[in-house]
Formats: structure tokens, sequence, C-alpha cells
């Protein structure tokens, strides 16, 4: 289903929990939802589910204005985050219980409810109760339910909260794929940026009620379009002042200019590990901390603290080791304006002809 | 010390509700069990007996049907601001405040001969003081609270979640409330049901003082009993308050029964 929201708004008492929130989502994506807690991220799933009315604004399902529209109409499916199973019913009952109410026949009731069971992976577990199921099952039970009157599209509020994390990583995996098979639009609402990253064809950043930016998940880890986008995507540092960043002294424009530094920007190693050193400054190294696959390294420039990783394959660095370190590129923003600058002095200014 | 305290405990069980259980099986068998059925198939008796059982019946279904309305409102309206829900969850807990006896003042001031309203329905030919109708209205101001009081921390703890997941599906209100809302309310609304009809099994001044306590026409069992007692004719008085201890025994058995089940779901 093509989906379009205008200028939505949504106050609770003097809380203005949504702000003119517009956007548009093609037929059979997947769109994540993304924001800090408390951003009204919810707010306005439940707004395109029907069971929250916007204080204005418009969404349309095909062109058309559903506003008016009460839940039952708008041929949605919902999963909710603690996934409100009907507890006195089995599972059976449960993903059967959108077909009864549109009074479909119970050959055909069967059939489906069958069908999603297989597709679900939940064979054997139709006359259980919720309470007897693990949260995955319960999980499953949800999607199953919300799928079975063929919604146009599927809404799914923090769908993998309530479960433990390495069940979570199986069931993103399932889901990305069940909803391929299926080819049904959704939008699911997260607070984790992996999960995001992850599962969403594209991404939302929703912070304090408004719409950040809208992008595939590459995009926005690479143009972050907002201060607040570029330190909620991945890992960084802000410096305060950016000029004093070597390689950064001249990229300053207008007045006060922070730099934020993911540490895949950054990289550092003893003076003969670099080709170009005239570009680099000095450090050292605060904190060491092991993980797993390589080091994440904190190193101390200037009294600013940078944090970067280091493969295990290079030598082993210790604390307090004075090394070089090397800024490629830096996330430039001040109160009016946000740009990505590359290392000036990378580019040898009097290459060495040989 | 310690089994001083236990028998003191024990004693006082005894003494506040063992004996005067006792007292009154041997009282109401004093003359024999004919005596006893002698007193209970005395006219006045069994009319009592059956306004008690009307008042039980009608009380019981409106206080169901109103008490859960009420609880549902109380906790899911969302057209209803906070503070006036607020204001009118504390007005429920009114009757448990009031004498019940000032509760049938109330309604007697209200709706007796002298008001206008009372005036207007005795002009239509519709008597409510002094009449079955008044004494359901009595019974129901004593026992509105209990519907409500059982139902409502149900509701809340239950949550909307269940209710909007059916909407989603489909479900309007009527057979969201049937198939999701009421399976999980039940026992407690059982429960709330076995309260009612005890208290109102039991209930004595208001409708005393809206009843008028008229022999054979307005004269519930409880008020009976008393009369009787005021008559010294204690040994009737404790045939007919035998058969409402009989019941209240019964009844609290369900009542214990209810309450497991609605532990359980």
């Amino acid at each position: 289903m093509h989906v379009e929201v205008r200028d939505l708004n949504k106050h609770f008492g003097d809380f203005h929990a949504v702000k003119d929130v517009s956007f548009d989502i093609a037929k059979g994506h997947l769109i994540g939802l993304l924001g800090p807690s408390g951003g009204g991220k919810t707010s306005i799933l439940r707004m395109l589910a029907g069971l929250e009315n916007p204080g204005s604004g418009e969404i349309r399902f095909h062109g058309k204005v559903v506003n008016h529209l009460p839940p039952q109409e708008r041929g949605i499916g919902f999963v909710f985050q603690n996934y409100a199973l009907f507890k006195h019913m089995t599972v059976f009952e449960n993903i059967a219980f959108g077909l009864k109410v549109k009074k479909t026949p119970k050959a055909q009731i069967r059939d489906r409810v069958m069908e999603l069971v297989e597709l679900t992976g939940l064979k054997g577990f139709e006359q259980r109760y919720p309470h007897q199921l693990s949260g995955g099952q319960r999980q499953r039970v949800a999607f199953a339910r919300a799928l079975a009157p063929e919604p146009q599209l599927l809404l799914l509020d923090e769908p993998f909260a309530a479960i433990d994390a390495k069940i979570r990583q199986e069931l993103r995996s399932w889901l990305r794929e069940l909803i391929e098979r299926v080819g049904i639009t959704s939008i699911f609402v997260t607070h984790d940026q992996d999960e995001a990253i992850e599962v969403a064809d594209e991404i939302m950043i929703i912070s304090q009620g408004r719409l950040e930016q809208k992008g595939t998940p590459w995009d926005i880890y690479k143009n972050p379009q907002t201060p607040f986008v570029a330190t909620f995507i991945g890992e960084s540092t802000v410096v305060e002042d950016a000029s004093q960043l070597k390689g950064f002294e001249h990229a300053v424009e207008g007045g006060h200019t922070k730099a934020l530094i993911r540490p895949e920007y950054i990289e550092i190693g003893l003076k003969n590990e670099f080709t170009m050193l005239s570009a680099t400054e000095k450090g050292t190294v605060k904190h060491l901390h092991f993980r797993g696959s390589q080091w994440m390294v904190e190193v101390d420039v200037q009294g600013h603290k940078l944090i970067t990783y280091r493969s295990l394959e290079k030598t082993t660095l210790e604390i307090g080791q004075q090394i070089r370190v090397l800024v490629h590129r830096a996330y430039l923003f001040n109160d009016s304006n946000s740009w990505v600058v590359e290392n000036r002095l990378k580019e040898d200014p009097m290459p060495v002809m040989i | 010390m310690r089994r001083l305290l236990i028998g003191l405990t024990f004693a006082v069980f005894i003494v506040l509700l063992i004996i005067p259980l006792g007292r009154i099986f041997i009282g109401a068998f004093e003359d024999g069990a004919g005596g006893f059925l002698k007193g209970l198939m005395r006219p006045e008796a069994l009319h009592a007996l059956m306004m008690t059982g009307l008042v039980v019946l009608v009380v019981t279904l409106l206080n169901t049907l109103f008490g859960i309305m009420m609880a549902l409102y109380l906790v899911r309206a969302g057209w209803l601001s906070e503070r006036i829900k607020g204001l009118l969850n504390s007005i429920v807990d009114l009757p448990y405040a009031v004498s019940p006896v000032i509760g049938g003042l109330m309604i007697v001031l209200m709706l007796g001969p002298n008001s206008i309203m009372g005036a207007f329905f005795e002009g239509i030919g519709f008597n409510v003081v002094y009449a079955f109708p008044g004494m359901v209205i009595a019974t129901l101001f004593v026992t509105f609270p209990l519907m409500v009081r059982e139902v409502m921390p149900v509701l809340q703890e239950l949550g909307s979640q269940q209710e909007e997941a059916a909407s989603t599906l489909g479900a309007y209100g009527w057979r969201t409330f049937w198939s999701v809302t009421w399976p999980s309310i039940r026992w407690a609304v059982v429960y709330g049901l076995v309260l009612t009809v005890a208290r109102s099994l039991g209930e004595f001044g208001a409708v005393l003082v809206v009843s008028g306590n008229i022999m054979n026409k307005t004269q519930t069992a409880t008020t009976l009993v008393y009369q009787d007692v005021e008559n010294f004719n204690v040994a009737a008085a404790n045939g007919v308050a035998l058969v409402l201890v009989t019941f209240s025994v019964g009844l609290l058995l369900m009542m214990e029964w209810a309450k497991k089940r609605k532990e359980v779901h």
C-alpha cells in the first residue's frame, strides 16, 4: 500500500508529541521509525493505525484520506510491543480472530490459519495458550494474527523489545524474510539503530516529534543531514572546537563550529605506519578495551578524547604510549549549518616526484 | 504469652461468631421443628422472604449491569477528562462512608410524597417511597460500589492493548467486549455479584427507612426479624434469621470459590 502523510500533528495536553511530520512510503517497502524513546514514533504509528486521532494533518492510503476511518476499516495489521495476545484463546483462535470477525467460511479460516502456522514455524502449537509459549513464539503468534486478514499495511511497535538478545537476532532476519515473502508494506518502530539498519529498506529518524531525516541506512550513515542524526547513528565523539583539529583549521565557517568524529574516520598508529606523517598529530593512548575482534582505543589528542578501533593484526599498543593520529574526515556543524569535510593535509600540497 | 494470645484470638472468634450462630440455630428450634416451620410459614414471614428475594434479584441485575458499565467508563472512556473520572471515582465510594440509614433518608427526602419529584411520580400513580421501587433504589445505593470496585482493578490491570488489537483486526465494540474483555473480567463480576447478593440480603437500615416496614407489603426478612424481636417473638425471629444465615454461609462458600477462580484468570 502506498502511504502518504502530510503535516501530521499531535498534542497530548500541553505536550506537542508529533510536529509537522510528512513522508511518503512506496508499496512493499519496509520502513524503520528510529529515534530515542518518547520521541513520538509510537504516536505516529498509532495514528496510522487509527488508534489515535491526529490533531491536524492528513493520512492517505492509496491516495485516499483515511483520517476519519476507525482502525477496523483501515485494512492494517498491528503488532503490539507486548504482543497483546488474547490470553484466554489458543494460538489457533488468536490467529483466526480477524477472519472470524470478517465472517470468513470455517474451512477457509482453517486453511489460512494452518498456512500461517506453517509460515511462522508454530506447527504443533496451535492448541497452546499464550502463557504456555516462549517470548519468541508469542511474537510469532502476534505476527501471524496480524497477517491473517491479509492487511495491506503492517505496523509493528518495538517488535523485538521484549525478547532476549540472541533470539532477537534470529527473529530479525526471520521477519525480514517473512515480509519480503509476503510482500507487504511495513513500518516498524524501534529505538535500536542496529535493528533499524539491519532490517529496514529505509529509515526515518524521529526526534522530539520531528522527522529529522528519511533515507536508506547507508545514506543516513554517510550523509547525516542534521547534527542529531549524526550523533544518533553510529558511534561518535564530539569535539567542541573543530578548528583545533589538525587539518581542519581552515574548514571552519562562521562562528563556533563543532566537529563530530566517528571511530572509522580516525586512523592511529606508530610513526612508521603512516605514509603522510605531516597530516597526523600526536596523541597518547588513554585506555584499551578488548572488543573480541579488535581493540577499542581511547586516544587523547590535545585534551580531546577520541575513540577508534585498531586491528588485532597490528602491533599492540600500550596505555600511555605516544602515537600518531590521523583524522580522515569530520562532520562539522554549527547553529545554522552542517557539512562533511575531508582532512586538507591528506591531499599532499607538495607531492614528491620520484 | 504466645498461647495466651492464641487463646484470646480464638475466644473472641468463638464469642463473636460461633456462639451467636449456635444461639440462632438453637433458638430457631426452641419449640421443635414444628415451631420453626410455624414461625416460617406465617403469611407475613413468607411475604417478607419473598420481598427480600425480589429486592435481591432486581438489585443484583441492575447493579451488575450498571456496575460493569460504570467500571468500563471510569477505566476506558477517552471522552471523559481525567479530572471528571477522578471525581466520579471518589463519589463511587460514597455509600461506604455514608450510613445506610442516611442513604435511605436521602431517598425519602428526594422522592418522598412531600418532595417535587415524589409528588410527580405519585401523580402518575407510581409510588417510589414506602413501596418496592424505593426499596430497590435504597439497596442499589448501598451496593453500588461493590461491583465497580471488583471490576475496575481487573480492567486496569488488563490494559487496553488486547481491545486495541481486536479493533485493528476488525472487531467493533460489542464483539470486542464479549470475546476479549468479558472472559477476563467474568470472575471479578461473579465475585462482585456474590457480594451484591450478600449485601442486599442483609441490608437493614436503608430499607427500613425507605420501606416504612409495612407488614405484608414492604416488609423484608431483616425488618421482620427486627419487628419479631420487638414483639418478643424470639423463636420466630430466630427461624427467619436462620434462613438468612444459611443463605449467607452458602454465599460465603461461593465467594471463596469465585475468589480462587478470579486469581487464576
